[in-house]
């Protein structure tokens, strides 16, 4: 597009380009674009086909029965997954009923009530619990939070429940502190400041005029809150959730060091139990053959489970209700 | 402004009839933060009749409206001094209870803001906050405030749709009618057709129109014609101040300061 007289440069065509500068570029820019995205989608494709071929011959031996078994032992060679898988579930579950109602609050906080100065030293504190790895969750649970959950909970608990009742059969367990629920709350600490900042983040695309509509007739701040900016929010809400359950089913090292870690149906909320994740951390280093293909049929089995919701969840998230 | 023209007076507010007036600013002072948006803003608003705001943008007719029903309050940083008597009561004293304040003076803001929920839920919204009505009374209710607002015909048939799937005329006028469902004595329209193509605009007017016999109406508007048409009394700003207060038609006709002069025969603004 240039009109420039090179020629009365004195330097003559030598300093013009006859093509733009990028035409040699932008086609290995876009071959390597095009390479990385790729490379991903093959590296999850041979996840899954490695790991469908790893647990093949876990899967012919139990059948549907590597599902629905309740039996897991390894001296015996027999691999039924119920227990880790409804471990995984119940963890996960109970993790979101805790941290949900804590992360939502949180978040209207911050968006509806909090004075700007405070905004910002929640918002950090928020933060900074996302970026503390696992492992010292893991610890933090099993060296003080679990002696002290078993002493102030669970042994009132398990002592004050009447016999034959259900809450006898909620509480079952041994009041030691490792179990399905202590790894919950862990879980749920976890998962709580990867929630409030989704759902902060959502309600801030509710437009002010919106809310202020709902105030200007007459509306308190709870009534906005739950008839006008909930509902606006609401299909995104359940990605966030979605998004915090995926992260939940996955987490590892800090629920293997605090659910007890064992292969058995968890009868109650205090009984030691196990996820998919605990129990292949557990037992990866000393297996072989039925073992480990098991192990790696069950990873096959948080792999579909996690990519079920986490597919929900973006299904959920592509149509935030918008005005 | 200009210089050559003789400066008859700096600022004019006339006086209207005690009786008449249903909202008196006295006064006012508005800051956002270190912010002067207001500066001794005194204007009455009359019952039963239409009061324009006019003046460029950011001289503060908006926040003027948002001072009459608190809403600036919803943020920390925002507040007002002076007197805003509503009802022989001073409206800007604490303890003041702005829920039930903000029922009783409506608002309309510039984009409509329909709630996601349908067009029925939509008007009943803010009556159940303060009845309890029966389905049919309900019924009654929504149908009477989407007549009143003009909408009533293009809707009847889909009550129960979504707000979100109406037309922007027809959702800001569903604002209206969800405005005055709940039966405010005073109605805030800021800008209200200022986002809406000439058709739906002129619908609009007609609303006000209509309404104005039943309730106390303060619109603020960039469009001098809609000011001219619709209003009673106008209040021109700039920078802040209220210059100029009176009956609209002596206003547009013979203003009494240089600055509304120079405004309304479009010198500036």
């Amino acid at each position: 597009m240039s009109t420039t007289d090179v020629s009365s440069s004195g330097s003559a065509d030598v300093a013009r380009r006859t093509s733009p500068r990028g035409k040699t570029f932008d086609p290995i820019f876009e071959g390597l674009c095009f390479a990385a995205a790729t490379a991903l989608l093959a590296t999850l494709g041979g996840v899954l086909i490695s790991l469908f071929i790893g647990g093949w011959p876990a899967l012919k031996t139990f059948g549907f029965g590597f599902l629905t078994g309740v039996t897991w032992d390894p001296v015996k060679d027999v691999y039924g997954a119920a227990g880790p898988i409804v471990g995984t579930l119940i963890t996960a579950a109970v993790a979101l009923l805790i941290s949900l109602p804590i992360a939502g609050g949180v978040a209207f906080f911050l968006v509806e009530l909090c004075p700007q100065s405070l905004r910002r030293t929640i918002g950090t504190a928020v933060e900074l619990l996302a970026g503390i790895p696992s492992i010292v969750y893991g610890m933090w649970g099993l060296f003080v939070f679990a002696p002290f959950f078993a002493r102030t909970v669970e042994a009132p608990l398990i002592t004050s429940a009447a016999p034959g009742s259900f809450a006898e059969k909620l509480f079952s367990g041994i009041p030691n502190g490792s179990g399905i629920l202590v790894a919950s709350i862990i879980l749920a600490i976890m998962i709580l400041p990867f929630m409030a900042a989704t759902l902060r983040e959502l309600l801030m695309t509710v437009p002010p005029q919106v809310r202020e509509s709902a105030y200007g007739l007459g509306a308190t701040t709870g009534e906005v809150v739950m008839k006008v900016t909930l509902p606006y929010v609401s299909r995104g809400a359940v990605g966030a959730v979605m998004l915090g359950l995926g992260r939940a089913l996955g987490e590892t090292m800090a629920v293997t060091f605090i659910i007890g870690n064992s292969h058995d149906f968890p009868h109650g909320l205090f009984d030691a139990g196990s996820t998919i994740a605990s129990t292949i951390a557990n037992e990866f280093n000393e297996a072989s053959g039925l073992q480990a293909s098991a192990l790696i049929a069950l990873g096959l089995v948080l792999f579909l489970i996690t990519f079920i919701v986490l597919t929900l969840a973006r299904l959920m998230l592509r149509q935030p209700a918008r005005a | 402004m200009n210089a050559l023209a003789p400066a008859p007076a700096d600022t004019s507010v006339a006086a209207i009839d005690k009786s008449t007036v249903k909202l008196d600013v006295q006064n006012l002072d508005f800051f956002y933060g270190r912010n002067q948006a207001l500066k001794g803003v005194s204007i009455p608003f009359a019952a039963n009749s239409v009061t324009s705001l006019i003046g460029p943008s950011g001289c503060g007719k908006s926040t003027l409206l948002r001072a009459l029903n608190r809403m600036y309050a919803l943020y920390p940083g925002q507040k007002a001094t002076g007197k805003i008597i509503f009802d022989g009561e001073d409206i800007l004293k604490p303890g003041v209870d702005l829920a039930m304040l903000r029922a009783k003076i409506g608002m309309v803001f510039q984009k409509p803001t329909p709630f996601p929920m349908s067009i029925h839920d939509n008007v009943a919204f803010g009556v159940r906050l303060y009845e309890t009505l029966g389905k049919a009374d309900m019924a009654g209710r929504v149908e009477e405030s989407l007549r009143r607002a003009a909408l009533w015909d293009e809707v009847k048939d889909k009550l129960h749709t979504s707000g979100l799937g109406l037309s922007g005329g027809q959702q800001q006028r569903l604002c209206v009618a969800r405005c005055i469902a709940v039966k405010p004595e005073i109605l805030l329209l800021d800008e209200p057709t200022s986002a809406l193509d000439p058709i739906s605009s002129a619908k609009l007017e007609e609303t006000v129109t209509q309404l104005k016999a039943d309730y106390t109406i303060v619109i603020v508007t960039h469009n001098l014609g809609q000011a001219a048409r619709l209003s009673k009394f106008t209040g021109f700003m700039y920078l802040g101040e209220l210059v100029e207060f009176g009956e609209t038609e002596g206003m547009f006709t013979h203003p009494l300061t240089t600055r509304a002069s120079d405004y309304i025969t479009g010198r500036f603004g």
